[in-house]
């Protein structure tokens, strides 16, 4: 790759046509150093104003009308106002034509990385990586936004912005659980049914053995158990995604309140596979954005100041507070991201006996960016933590594993540290802070009581005594209710199904659902 | 691979405009709360300047499902010091990160800013101009001038020359008027002509369109067109405020502050209501005179009291310089009650039959020192009076102030929303 190019810029100003020479170059970088396979990008410019906007509207060009927004975005002006708070240098859309927002303000050097880190990082991730393979529609999703926000104004004028607004306010509560996690099952048409019976008469006849008539059977199931059964195979129970539920059953709602409860059950399953994917998607984008970077400097088409420039917003990037630090807030899903991903570069290059020991498929095997692009498609945070977390990085970060059971008064206790004994404990437990199974209290629509008042009953299995807090699953279960429009019953039980606490929500008199 | 750039700077911004205005109604009782609350420690002036408000959450919360308590796991960053088996002290219960002390308090109260424009919406908002004002801001039309179309007559001033111009082209070449190049064509062509029939022949031809020409004229009266204007009737989008007060010894500097309050209250009202509001200050002692804002607050006077000079005085301005035909008038009169007891006929008599009249609204307001209590203020001659005209059936406003805290509740009071028929 030698010196090939000219400068791209000089200074820190930019034009359309600068624009132009830096993504050229830069994709030259990502596709044939890289190998990236990206959407086609398109490039938009905006304000400080716009980009206030575009936070509080989840970042996305275009979406309905809701109060929260707004509430979001005074709260978000006053913060910026105040400087306690900068803006991104970017935004980044998962569709097809992959949208990046690029700052007025950034100087040329920032529009580098930023097309670097978005247009090709995050974009290569969008398309490649399984968890938006699977769950996001990149091509579909700006007009879906655009049928969104529509059929919501639509409903406003036939129905009234107050009905419209509850309806939304409740299907908000329940976006945590409105998503599906794993793919569902397909419903099947006749003749696959069919085949199946074919198949499965077949193999009881090739098994046929008498014997089997011999052995004593289970008492038979009562014809009340196996109604309760039947019952809750029709309607799809247990359910997790507690909106899908209300949608397809909900006694009472009217036909466009199961559409509202649709669309924000589509964007929370939009954005699912986003937060699953944060140190990766972090991670990637800040290697990719720093190989590039690097090899336009050593090409000589961004100047040695230039290079300096971005080294030291990069370093503020992946900056990692310790945490007794004042700014510790957690991981900083770049940080983590960025170092594994050199570090991967690192054993894939120069393996040390310790790598080779515990990564013999990658270790040494010589093509970084065939690795990497394998990795980058088929890893969510946490199986990529549990699988490629290195000693040495454990070590570099000095990680150490703290356990707080409240019930222990000596205090809380260090499991585990950067050391032979601790490494995979340590590793196990960071990668579990990522599982969203952990993440999301595990609730699901357990029961329906047709025969009766039509209480719905839902059960939080907890996990490790925690708890839901009161205040607030009061408040989800009011919204629930008014959207079920009967009683609901929560019941939080502990591993060994012993019921911890029971909350039971009546619908509002003026409930959602007439 | 095609990259597109998209400048999207120049579209329209404040996208998020209408979700602002959506929380802002959700919200609406508590930030209205918020802002009487902070409108109450400024200064009357800041008011208009907008700002931060802080409301409660109440009603504007998206509770979801959230877990707290039971045995935590962490994995950190940066160990110096510690080894697998150590112990560590749990820190009190305010530093405990993530249990729940943090993210109440962000929850509890909510900061943010609202432009001058809203502030003031809300300020004002349950406020309304009285009964009677809205009686005759009906009537008070004047007509206005407004263009509409074309008309075949009218005065000489009035020609559409474009108009004009342009109908006569079309009746030209509708009528194949001859044209300058067709003269110019013909008459070179007899300069170089030598063949005798030929020039006849051409020479004919320029006099049958010099005839044409002549038949058809450039400008026929029928082209000619007139702009046509309407009268309609306009709303009067003016008003005058007229600040009385009376600036004898016996007021002081809070009884002032009072006042002026008062009428930076009444100045933000009117403001809102009419495109374009005048102030006019009237102060008296024993006589009146006109002045300027800074004198009318804070330049010494001496001497009686006479209210009717001020009357007097406001009559004039009034019949010399505010049409009461063109202008809504609003006076307020703010005095610490006191008149001469010989005054009171005249004043009386002047206010029942010359301003009254004419005005939409007359608050009078009576101001007190700050220890007093308004409730045992003995009633004033002036207020004596003007509750003796009121009873009458005068359409008056009166009130008593002596705390600055009073003076928007009085205010809001005199200009509250009403849905019957009841009077000030």
């Amino acid at each position: 790759m030698g010196s090939s190019g000219e400068r791209l810029f000089e200074g820190a100003d930019w034009d359309f046509q600068t624009l132009q020479r830096i993504h050229d170059a830069c994709e030259e970088v990502a596709r044939k150093e890289l190998g990236l396979d990206v959407y086609p990008n398109q490039i938009e410019v905006i304000t400080a104003e716009q980009m206030l906007d575009a936070y509080s509207s989840v970042g996305m060009p275009l979406f309905y009308k809701h109060w929260s927004f707004g509430k979001q975005f005074a709260f978000q002006e006053a913060s910026y106002r105040k400087g306690l708070m900068g803006l991104a240098y970017e935004i980044v859309i998962n569709s097809s034509p992959c949208i990046s927002y690029l700052m007025e303000e950034n100087t040329a050097t920032m529009q580098t990385l930023v097309i670097a880190h978005a247009a090709f990082g995050h974009n290569h991730f969008f398309k490649n990586n399984y968890l938006f393979k699977q769950w996001t529609d990149a091509d579909g999703i700006l007009d879906y936004l655009e049928f969104a926000k529509g059929y919501i104004a639509v409903c406003e004028d036939r129905h009234g912005r107050e009905t419209v607004e509850r309806t939304i306010d409740a299907a908000h509560a329940l976006m945590s659980h409105g998503v599906d996690r794993y793919p569902g099952k397909k419903a099947l048409d006749l003749r696959a049914e069919e085949k199946r019976a074919g198949e499965r008469r077949q193999h009881e006849e090739a098994v046929f053995n008498d014997l089997w008539r011999t052995v004593p059977n289970t008492k038979a199931k009562s014809k009340a158990t196996l109604s309760a059964e039947r019952r809750r195979a029709l309607l799809g129970l247990p359910q997790e995604n507690i909106l899908y539920f209300l949608e397809k059953t909900a006694p009472r709602l009217a036909p466009w309140q199961r559409e509202l409860i649709r669309i924000v059950r589509h964007i929370a399953q939009y954005f699912y596979p986003q937060g699953q994917t944060k140190v990766m998607n972090e991670g990637t984008a800040t290697y990719v954005h720093y190989r590039i970077m690097s090899r336009l400097h050593q090409q000589g088409r961004i100047t040695d100041g230039n290079f300096l420039e971005f080294l030291q917003s990069h370093t503020n990037v992946v900056f990692q507070p310790e945490f007794d630090d004042r700014r510790y807030s957690g991981f900083n899903p770049y940080a983590l991201g960025f170092a594994m991903m050199q570090d991967i570069e690192r054993i894939v290059k120069n393996p040390e006996d310790e790598d080779r020991d515990w990564f013999p498929d990658i270790a040494g095997k010589g093509d970084v960016e065939g690795v990497l692009r394998e990795i980058w498609s088929n890893y969510r945070d946490e199986s990529f933590i549990n699988q490629f977390l290195s000693p040495a990085l454990i070590r570099r970060f000095r990680m150490f594993h703290l356990h707080d059971d409240p019930a222990e008064s000596q205090g809380i206790k260090v499991d585990a540290i950067h050391d032979e004994r601790g490494y995979r404990r340590v590793r196990r437990e960071l990668a579990r802070q990522y599982d969203v199974g952990f993440v999301d209290a595990n609730i699901e629509v357990m029961d329906v009581d047709l025969d009766g008042d039509r209480r719905l009953l839902l059960r939080h299995t907890t996990v490790k005594g925690a708890q839901l807090n009161e205040t607030d699953a009061r408040r989800v279960l009011q919204h629930l209710a008014d959207l079920w429009s009967y009683d609901v019953v929560l019941t939080e039980v502990d591993g060994t199904d012993k019921v911890l606490k029971e909350y039971v929500v009546s619908p509002r008199a003026a409930a959602v659902a007439a | 691979m095609v990259m597109h750039i998209v400048d999207r700077r120049l579209n329209p911004g404040s996208k998020s405009l209408e979700n602002r205005q959506r929380f802002l109604r959700r919200a609406k009782a508590l930030v209205q709360g918020a802002v009487k609350k902070s409108s109450q420690d400024r200064d009357i002036k800041d008011v208009l300047e907008g700002g931060e408000v802080t409301i409660p959450l109440d009603g504007m919360d998206e509770p979801r499902f959230r877990r707290e308590g039971g045995t935590r796991d962490m994995v950190l960053p940066g160990n110096k010091k510690f080894v697998e088996g150590d112990w560590l002290q749990r820190p009190n219960q305010s530093g405990g990160k993530g249990s729940g002390a943090g993210e109440g308090d962000s929850e509890d109260a909510f900061r943010f800013v609202l432009s001058r424009e809203e502030f003031v919406d809300l300020f004002l908002d349950d406020l309304e101009l009285p009964d009677l004002a809205k009686r005759k801001l009906a009537e008070t039309e004047s007509e206005g001038l407004q263009r509409a179309g074309y008309a075949t007559s009218g005065s000489p001033a009035n020609i559409s020359i474009s108009r004009t111009v342009s109908r006569a082209l079309a009746r030209r070449v509708a009528l194949r008027r001859p044209r300058k190049d067709d003269f110019e064509a013909l008459e070179a062509e007899l300069a170089e002509c030598d063949d005798p029939a030929r020039r006849r022949e051409l020479l004919a031809l320029l006099e049958a369109l010099r005839a044409k020409a002549k038949r058809i004229p450039f400008i026929d009266p029928i082209d000619i067109r007139y702009r046509r204007f309407e009268t309609v009737p306009k709303p009067v989008a003016q008003a005058v405020m007229f600040c009385l007060m009376d600036v004898s010894g016996s007021m002081s500097e809070h009884m002032k502050d009072l006042a002026k309050r008062f009428y930076m209250l009444l100045y933000v009202f009117l403001k809102r209501r009419y495109k374009h509001v005048e102030i006019v200050f009237i102060r008296h002692t024993d006589r009146a005179e006109e002045v300027d804002e800074d004198t009318f607050f804070h330049g010494p006077a001496s001497g009686g009291t006479l209210v009717s000079s001020a009357l007097v005085a406001m009559n004039d301005i009034v019949r010399t310089r505010f049409r009461p035909a063109d202008w809504n008038i609003y006076a307020a009169q703010a005095s610490d009650g006191d008149n001469m007891t010989s005054d009171s006929g005249l004043t009386g008599l002047l206010l029942t039959d010359k301003i009254l009249p004419v005005c939409q609204f007359f608050a009078y307001l009576e101001v007190g020192e700050a220890a007093n209590y308004t409730f045992d203020m003995p009633d004033s001659s002036l207020w004596t009076l003007y509750e003796r005209l009121r009873n009458d059936g005068a359409p008056l406003s009166m009130r008593k102030v002596s705390e600055r805290g009073e003076i928007f509740p009085v205010f809001q009071d005199l200009f509250k929303r009403r849905t019957s028929q009841e009077r000030v």
